[in-house]
């Protein structure tokens, strides 16, 4: 199919989009059908996966195969999808609640197998659908309906989490800035191996301004450094200031004393320095592409072994299996 | 020197010993080389709940049993005629099963003060007059190994270790076995370890020589192959391969890839294993990170055309129950395997129970119909995984296969199928040029199959309820209560395909012992020969219990009582209490991690019969 002729249109289902009028969700599948219809993988060979949430609703408002599976188990259900049918173009929707609690175990597991999906993890630091519990992800001391003297937990960093489990490719982005989700998701796709992408989502219901310092027109420039590997590490409202990275960490130096961002290095060091910087509340958080490196996927592997294992032994028969060597007979 | 060969019809052996003794490889070369004899034949492994249990002591006792016969049988018997204890601990926990005048044969090398002490034995058995019931017979192995070995380079203890070699020699002698397949098994094994077949090779000659050399019998015995077996080629097989060969072969004949997702659990683990050998049959298998992964690969994979299939345990079904209403849901093929093992929660792993049919029935939220069916023995696991694949694709339905530690651990002779005259199944898939509708329903009520990858039937499916036909979320009242009944008149629907079974023994009268799952051979032994000539017993088992097959009514009016044995507290009779609420249906109930002996049901059939006159 030529790609030319995808319009971010042909991927709109005919299901009314159900999120409260306002939710960053909207912006999030807006910024997924136009990456689809820029890939062009034809719709048929493009399967959508999610757990429950409000996130997880995703798969029905686009026209490709879909599947809405239990609450933290899409990503057990899309390795059965990629590693059965590695030609499909397999994408999951899931949220903190759904991928970092009850999906938790399946998470870390699926990012060390490196199976080939691309993961939109959509952060609101909440549970949305249940309506407003604190989540793996809230910050200490967020009230909630079931925190109402503020939550006692630690949280998550998703992006070290990810980092930790062996995950090949870590970014981040954020529901304002749609170029940005568009850029990061088609990173996302042509990286070969799981991509986990975290993607800072309001819910204005349950958690509203959760990472305005961050994310709203008047704060980002000035608060988000945006990792874009082979350029140098500028941010701020004027492109004022620069990252420096060293064996020591990172500082804050002037521009062009910034370091060159490189996301493709073995070791996952520099993403976990710039994943830190959230834990620091005078420094910038980051954004953009933290680890991006090749490894065998999963479900090549298993492919391949099977494959080769034809080939060396050549393709088993029913009969062989069943008429072992060690068989007698009555006549 | 000769001695007298006696002709025996049936024999039950038990090896026992310390499960570092190697009794499990003794008992199951044993049964190779019977079955390889011709002789029918069913096996008991009983494995300590350790993997490393004390060396010497009670808990560390592994066993193997066998009966082999030159008639039909079905158990591997109530009652051993020889049992072989390798130490104290082995003798102390088996002494008691051995039939009056049995023959006990014990390592005498390993009964010193501390082997008793092990053992928690106070005084030797083999003194106290305790065993003056049998026929003891003595034999000084770890000596005569050590003689039989001189010149080994093997260290002595690596020598000793070739004392179960001894053993199964001598008791191949004993009941005049050959030799050669074991030493064949022995160079296949150790082929990169010359030395260590050299010895094993020599303690089995030497044991086996022994019986003629050094006159230790009185005699010996022969059981002469089955005379009526029906023509076929036959392989001796253990319950877990065969329901992972009956897999295969259901995915074979729908013309599919198998798709494993599973996590390792005692009793099932074998399947997984087996089917990861598989590869060059195309089978995939994931080891997955829990049981919850093992059975949503499995329904990812089936959403794509494969055929999934995820096998466990009954703690791990419990794992899986929500992911199984998941796959009622979706309406994807599917077939979920329970080698049921004892107890709740953690049980006893290595022990048999069947009480996991309620979990099987009802274990799931709401209405989540699921076909079950159960498996009668290890040749049979194979024919009912052949058929759960049949209703799962049939049907486009999750179905639960029951086994058993009994079943997937014993061994019989399986006579093969001919493969060419397998009937291919008929999968359900959408039909070019149709309109498609991913909820639309055929007569049985089936919904179409449409893949990822194929063009134009884009579609979604997932847990929330579906609108009848297009499969679109729906809150809807009517249309709920719609497709509950739908999905469950389909699954009632898989009636039509299943026949009635009929009951074995008298035609009427008396009493129908009724059973399911593994308690088959036993049941079948009990109502095959009755206590008294003449009582009126019949069997019926049951395959399909869910749905039950029709025509079970019209075979219980014909019995005076219904007699329901089962390795629970009763879960199939309460289950048909509540389908025929016109019929009494009377329990028999063991929960010992053991099978039935067929004598217990005997004993209560006979009971049940002098009541009634
Ligand atoms: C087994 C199970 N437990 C609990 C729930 C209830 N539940 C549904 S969604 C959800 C949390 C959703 O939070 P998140 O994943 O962050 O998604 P969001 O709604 O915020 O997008 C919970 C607890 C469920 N559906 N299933
Ligand atoms: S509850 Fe929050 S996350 Fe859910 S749809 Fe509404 S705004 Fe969005
Ligand atoms: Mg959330």
């Amino acid at each position: 199919m030529n790609p030319a002729e995808l319009k971010p249109r042909d991927f709109k289902s005919n299901q009314e989009v159900k999120w409260c009028p306002g939710c960053g969700d909207y912006a999030i599948l807006n910024a997924t059908q136009q990456t689809l219809a820029e890939i062009g993988i034809p719709r048929h060979q493009t399967v959508i996966v999610s757990g429950i949430g409000c996130s997880s609703r995703f798969p029905y408002y686009l026209d490709t195969y879909g599947f809405h599976s239990i609450h933290g188990r899409a990503l057990a259900v899309a390795t059965g999808v990629k590693t059965s049918n590695p030609d499909l173009s397999v994408w999951v929707a899931t949220g903190d609640g759904d991928a970092m609690s009850i999906g938790g175990n399946h998470l870390i597991h699926t990012l060390r197998r490196n199976v080939d999906l691309n993961i939109l993890m959509f952060n609101n630091e909440i549970y949305g659908l249940t309506k407003g519990q604190y989540s793996p992800t809230s910050p200490q001391g967020l009230k909630t309906k079931t925190s109402p003297f503020g939550s006692l937990d630690h949280p998550f960093h998703p992006i070290e989490l990810a980092l930790g489990a062996g995950a090949t490719f870590v970014a981040r982005t954020m529901d304002s800035q749609p170029k940005h989700m568009k850029k990061i998701m088609l990173a996302a796709a042509a990286h070969k191996g799981t991509s986990f992408v975290e993607i800072w989502q309001n819910c204005l219901i349950f958690n509203d301004g959760a990472f305005k310092n961050w994310t709203t027109k008047d704060m980002r420039d000035e608060h988000t450094i945006d990792l874009q590997p082979g350029q140098p590490m500028i941010y701020g409202t004027n492109g004022d200031k620069g990252m420096l990275m060293d064996c020591h960490g990172s500082q804050v130096v002037a521009p062009d004393k910034a370091s060159i961002w490189d996301p493709s290095t073995p070791t996952p060091m520099p993403g976990f320095l710039m994943a830190n910087l959230d834990r620091e509340t005078d420094r910038p958080r980051a954004i953009g592409i933290f680890h991006d490196v090749e490894q065998e996927t999963y479900d090549q592997a298993v492919n391949t072994q099977v494959q080769n294992v034809i080939d060396e032994k050549g393709e088993g028969s029913l009969k062989d299996l069943i008429y072992t060597p060690d068989t007698w007979t009555i006549d | 020197m000769t001695t007298d060969v006696i002709t025996q019809e049936d024999v039950v052996i038990r090896f026992a010993g310390d499960s570092g003794d190697g009794m499990q490889i003794t008992g199951s070369q044993f049964t190779e080389t019977t079955a390889i004899v011709g002789n029918d034949l069913a096996t008991f492994p009983d494995f300590p709940a350790e993997i490393r249990a004390p060396a010497g002591t009670r808990a560390g006792v592994s066993g193997f049993q066998i009966r082999f016969s030159s008639g039909d049988i079905f158990t591997p018997g109530d009652t051993p005629d020889v049992l072989v204890a390798m130490n104290p601990a082995a003798l102390v926990v088996n002494y008691k099963d051995l039939k009056p005048g049995g023959i006990v044969i014990v390592n005498t090398d390993a009964f010193t003060e501390k082997d008793l002490a092990k053992a928690k034995m106070e005084s030797s058995l083999l003194e106290d007059g305790t065993l003056s019931a049998f026929r003891v017979i003595k034999i000084d192995i770890n000596t005569r190994v050590l003689q039989a070995l001189e010149g080994s380079p093997l260290n002595k203890k690596d020598v000793l270790r070739c004392k179960n070699f001894y053993t199964l020699g001598l008791m191949y002698w004993l009941f005049s076995r050959p030799v050669e397949p074991t030493l064949e098994w022995l160079s296949a094994k150790f082929a990169s370890k010359p030395d260590l077949i050299e010895a094993n090779q020599m303690a089995l000659r030497a044991g086996y020589n022994a019986g003629d050399i050094h006159e230790i019998f009185q005699g010996r015995f022969t059981v002469a192959p089955m005379a009526d077996l029906p023509t076929g080629t036959y392989r001796n097989i253990m319950g877990n391969e065969a329901l992972a060969l009956g897999l295969a072969t259901g995915a074979d004949l729908a013309d599919l890839k198998l798709f494993l997702g599973s996590y390792p659990i005692t009793p099932a683990t074998d399947i997984l294993q087996y089917l990861a050998a598989m590869k060059s049959h195309g089978v995939v298998t994931a080891q997955m990170e829990d049981e919850i992964a093992g059975i949503c690969t499995a329904i990812g994979a089936s959403f794509t055309g494969k055929l999934g299939v995820t096998t466990t345990s009954g703690p791990g079904v419990a794992l899986k129950s929500e992911a199984m209403g998941l796959a009622v849901m979706t309406e994807l093929p599917l077939v979920i395997v329970n080698v049921q093992r004892a107890g709740p929660s953690t049980g006893m792993p290595t022990k048999v129970e069947q009480a996991d049919l309620n979990q099987a029935l009802y274990g799931r939220n709401s209405e989540a119909p699921i076909p079950v069916i159960a498996c009668a023995a290890p040749s049979d696991a194979y024919d009912c995984a052949v058929e759960a694949c049949r209703i799962a694709v049939e049907y486009m339905t999750p179905v639960m296969l029951l086994s058993d530690n009994y079943i997937a651990n014993g061994a019989e002779p399986w006579r093969l199928p001919v493969v060419e005259e397998l009937k291919p199944f008929k999968v359900s898939r959408h039909k070019d040029g149709e309109t498609f509708h991913p909820y639309g329903r055929d007569e049985r009520l089936v919904r179409p199959w449409a893949t990822p990858g194929m063009p134009g039937l884009e579609h979604r499916i997932g847990g929330l309820e579906k609108e009848d036909l297009t499969g679109n979320v729906s809150y809807d009242p009517e249309n709920h209560q719609k497709m509950v009944e739908q999905r469950l008149d389909k699954v009632m629907g898989i009636r039509k395909t299943i026949p009635t079974p009929q009951p074995t023994g008298a035609e009427s009268g008396g009493v129908l012992v009724l059973g399911w799952g593994s308690t088959y051979g036993a049941i079948h032994t009990a109502t095959a020969r009755p206590e008294k000539p003449g009582q009126t017993v019949a069997h019926l088992h049951l395959r399909h219990i869910y749905p039950l097959p029709a025509g079970l009514e019209e075979i219980f009016a014909r019995y005076d009582r219904i007699l329901v044995p089962e390795l629970n507290m009763g879960q199939l009779a309460k289950y048909l209490t509540s389908e025929y609420p016109q019929f009494r249906f009377e329990t028999l109930n063991k929960v010992m991690g053991k099978p039935f002996k067929a004598a217990e049901i005997r004993i209560r059939v006979t009971k049940m019969l002098e009541e009634q006159s």
